[in-house]
């Protein structure tokens, strides 16, 4: 018999820092439990046993509190209830509830503590539960940050263990069986003799009784469907058309809107709609913050319009040009700027004194995040209250935002979470949140649709942070001995929060994610992060920091390795400081051969970066071509701990490594006159399939923790594709995009 | 201007330069049909007009008079699938989903012109269809599937 968990109901409600509890008054705050948000509304017979299972006469209710974007996690979260609960995935209703509290995430806190991500000291774990508290005291319902699996894993189960527990107590009263002599299978309760009680039959009982306070939550051994492969809940529907995105919904009496806004991001000063006024459909024109609106009865007719206002446009508040972006991220290495000195081993300072020094200079580019479907959304605006559709990662903001301007409160908002045609990061932001009610409200009543064109999405993105970093370091006994990494972005976590009204105090990891957790030992380190002053505004992109710190941190590895005369690999190896993150190199070394001769033209190269706890190395092959460079193959380890889905894993692993080979080879924003000059994909295409190329994958289960994989595996695969390039043309690549540098097949 | 969608018959009357992705999305509620970039960059518009694949988004309504245009609801059902859309459930290739409409819609017409693709081939073909979640190594796997299925059909 293996390890048998138990788990009050109580801690599960009030989450691991009950143990702080009491301790002092903001501490009880934070662990005060959250209003269950199914219990309003229940009618006679139904039962909510916790804010994620709800059962009636009828249907069986999973609540999934986390946004799916296309990472699948509405069909991951329904499988870690329904594990527990013994349902099969068709017999229920999935739904992604109503913004509430109660589903707040505490794993948003692990990310922004200085701690490894494998410390488990007293004070790591005192510092990511007093983060979580925070988080929980506010209730923020998020997705973002790769927190799904780790916020939902213990909780969700937890959920399913305690709702079947429950219908079992509700059998055993109603039929004087033993609770003991009870099992659940496919939604019901099974007696002794083979009769079946139906969960839908047993809400009414269940709804009478107290929920059961302590559940045992099984064995991975036997687990039915975590770890197996499985459907998405949402594949056919995928895979006909038949799923409907926010951008495909139709509400009674809807109109079609369109906006141009100030591309700068500053005011409009004045606009002439003369000739929009005119043109078949158009029904009104309405000024929004910073541009204006057409509402039509059609969006194609409501965008050519608003194409034919003439706008006169106020100058950006950031330079104009990228000579000047480029000038204050290069003057931002003081002392002033410095946000914080994140890894301090060693004396760098002597051993640079005392050394042959190399240096090396590092840049990225901002990047948009573009997700195929358009932002947009539907509100309609009442006398007391709004209703929402849209897909967002952060709906409880969503509330606010829009209460505030349709003058309610925000428990007056509706808000109907939606699938979405992915996000990348770009859903947490509210722009077409808050000017879609901007519209709504001036035509209260009216449900407003407002669909962006893709050049307004382009021009208005939030891109990824722009950043440089200067390196210093030295070898010595053909061992790396020496690195100093001062990096510099301006922060998205800070120009984001701003933007949402919710201010994140203390130094940005960000700036330095996947550069100061470097799970080396090298005998003096130092990964020191300056803040940029806000230049355009910039948001979370797909792994955000580690996008460009780990591109950083890994090519002056790679650097300071070739200097040495070591192999890319063993030394990786001999450096690695944690057992985990051993393997996963190993492993990566396993898949890849590496070491093998790969032939005349071909070569390769590796990269290792840890992001949202994951440690991740990829080895990359290329061949030079006279058409330029050719990737050939990826190999990619990770261990996130447990694998929930093995196929769904597969996949999102083989999207972050397109996602990070595209944008770093073909795809940057640049600004002149303070416009975005790329306004569609033929400017900024990512990854299309002629580039794409095979990738092999292998999870581990090594860790400690379950963690995320939305993210990590898009921060190795720029400073691999550089490795491997040096490695096969001589040719060491420290700018993003490489295509400005080198050719692509 | 008369129109032909999955089967129905329409009479519609628009703008001589409305795209027919247009018409189809808010004059005809056919919403399989996706809008991505509406310049041609992205495929998640790809329609079967006539019975070859086109990007809606570029079509002008006056050239699709009396056109017989088939969308992704067209081709099959979940009741009953097509053979590319079976293939695309057998590999679970979506993640956010949202081009894949356009992306069968273009495998489809492959597999009809060219009943055994290569891999370059299907580079070839497939590279007009943007997919930003990167589900490029699912789909050159379901569109062997398909086109062995199709063989042994």
């Amino acid at each position: 018999m293996g390890r048998v968990r138990t788990i009050a109901r109580r801690s599960f409600l009030i989450g691991s820092a009950a143990v702080l509890g009491g301790v002092a008054f903001g501490t009880y705050l934070a662990v005060r439990p959250k209003d269950n948000p199914l219990a309003d509304g229940l009618a006679e017979g139904e039962a909510a046993f916790n804010p994620f299972v709800k059962i009636t006469i009828d249907t069986i209710t999973l609540i999934v509190p986390h946004a799916d974007k296309g990472q699948g996690v509405q069909s991951s979260q329904a499988a870690l209830i329904a594990e527990e609960l013994d349902v099969e995935l068709d017999q229920v209703t999935l739904s992604f509830g109503k913004p509430s509290a109660a589903y707040y995430n505490t794993a948003f806190a692990d990310e922004g503590v200085p701690f490894m991500s494998f410390d488990h000291s007293t004070a790591a774990t005192t510092a990511r539960r007093v983060a979580g508290g925070v988080v929980r005291a506010i209730g923020l319902q998020g997705t973002g940050g790769s927190t799904s699996m780790p916020d939902s894993f213990d909780k969700l189960r937890v959920a399913g263990a305690v709702a079947r527990e429950t219908l079992k107590q509700a059998a055993a009263s109603k039929t004087g069986i033993s609770v003991a002599d009870l099992k659940t299978a496919n939604g019901a309760v099974q007696l002794p003799d083979g009769t079946e009680i139906a969960y839908t039959d047993l809400a009414a009982d269940a709804a009478n009784i107290d929920p059961v306070e302590r559940v045992t939550l099984r064995e991975p051994s036997e687990w039915r469907l975590i770890g197996k492969p499985m459907q998405r809940t949402d594949i056919m529907a995928k895979s006909t058309g038949t799923l409907d995105y926010g951008i495909d919904l139709t509400v009674e009496g809807m109109v079609h809107a369109a906006v141009r806004t100030n591309p700068r991001r500053s005011a409009m000063n004045s606009y002439d709609a003369a000739a929009a006024k005119e043109m078949r459909g158009v029904a009104q024109i309405v000024e929004v913050t910073n541009g204006v609106a057409v509402i039509s009865d059609n969006f194609w007719r409501a965008n050519q319009a608003v194409n034919a206002i003439e706008c006169d446009w106020a100058d950006a508040s950031y330079p104009a040009d990228m000579d000047g972006h480029w000038a204050t991220v290069d003057a931002s290495f003081i002392p002033e700027n410095l946000n914080t000195a994140w890894r301090a081993d060693g004396d760098i300072d002597l051993g640079l004194g005392n050394n042959d020094v190399m240096s090396a200079e590092y840049r990225a580019p901002y990047v948009a995040h573009q997700p195929l479907e358009p932002i947009g959304a539907i509100i309609r605006i009442d006398k007391d209250g709004a209703e929402v559709w849209a897909g967002h990662q952060l709906p409880g903001f969503v509330c606010s935002m829009v209460a505030e301007i349709a003058g309610c409160e925000a428990d007056k908002v509706i808000f109907h979470n939606q699938f979405m045609g992915g996000s990348f990061g770009h859903r947490l932001e509210f722009d077409n949140i808050t000017q879609a009610a901007e519209i709504a409200v001036q035509m209260r009543g009216t449900p407003v649709k407002l669909t962006y064109s893709r050049e307004e999405d382009f021009t208005h993105d939030f891109p990824r942070q722009i950043g440089m970093a200067k390196a210093q370091g030295f070898v010595k006994d053909g061992k790396v001995a020496g690195a100093s990494l001062d990096i510099a972005t301006p922060s998205a976590i800070g120009s984001q929060s701003g933007r949402s009204g919710f201010g994140v105090a203390g130094p940005d990891a960000q700036i330095v994610a996947g550069a100061w957790n470097m799970p080396y030992d090298i005998p003096d380190l130092r990964v020191r992060g300056y803040k940029v002053p806000e230049l355009a505004p910039i948001s979370s992109w797909r792994s955000v920091g580690a996008s460009t710190a780990g591109f950083f941190a890994e090519s002056f590895i790679d650097e300071l390795i070739h200097a040495a005369g070591a192999d890319q690999l063993e030394e990786r190896l001999r450096m690695c400081n944690h057992d985990v993150h051993r393997k996963v190199l190993e492993a990566v070394g396993a898949m890849s051969n590496w070491g093998s001769d790969l032939g005349e033209g071909r070569g390769r190269g590796i990269a290792f970066v840890e992001s949202f706890g994951v440690p991740v190395a990829e080895v990359i092959e290329v061949t030079m071509t006279d058409r330029g460079i050719k990737i050939d193959k990826v190999y990619v380890a990770a261990d996130v701990g447990r694998v929930v889905d093995p196929i769904n894993f597969e996949n999102l692993v083989q999207g972050g490594v397109i996602w990070g080979l595209g944008h770093a080879m073909n795809s940057e924003i640049t600004y002149t006159d303070g416009l975005a000059d790329q306004t569609n994909f033929h400017a900024h295409e990512g990854m299309r399939m002629y580039q794409t190329p095979q990738i092999e994958v292998l999870g581990l289960e090594n860790a400690e923790h379950i963690r995320g994989i939305g993210e990590p595996p898009v921060p190795p695969a720029a400073p691999a594709l550089a490795n491997a390039i040096f490695a096969t043309t001589g040719q060491r690549l420290r700018e993003m995009p490489f295509h400005n540098f080198i050719d692509f097949v | 201007m008369k129109l032909t969608v999955n089967g129905n018959d329409h009479d519609i009357n628009v703008e001589d330069d409305m795209p027919l992705l247009w018409v189809l999305r808010d004059e005809l509620g056919v919403t399989g049909v996706k809008y991505g970039c509406g310049i041609a960059q992205c495929g998640a518009c790809t329609v079967h007009m006539d019975g070859v694949a086109v990007r809606s988004c570029q079509v002008a309504a006056a050239s699709a008079d009396g056109a017989d245009v088939v969308t992704i609801e067209g081709l099959g059902t979940p009741d009953a699938m097509h053979v590319v859309q079976a293939a695309w459930v057998e590999h679970q290739v979506a993640q956010c989903g949202y081009c894949q409409s356009g992306q069968i819609m273009q495998a489809a017409t492959l597999l009809d012109t060219n009943p055994d693709p290569s891999d370059e081939d299907i580079d070839l073909v497939m590279s007009g269809n943007l997919c930003r979640c990167g589900t490029y190594p699912r789909i050159r796997a379901a569109i062997k599937t398909a086109a062995t299925n199709l063989k042994e059909a």
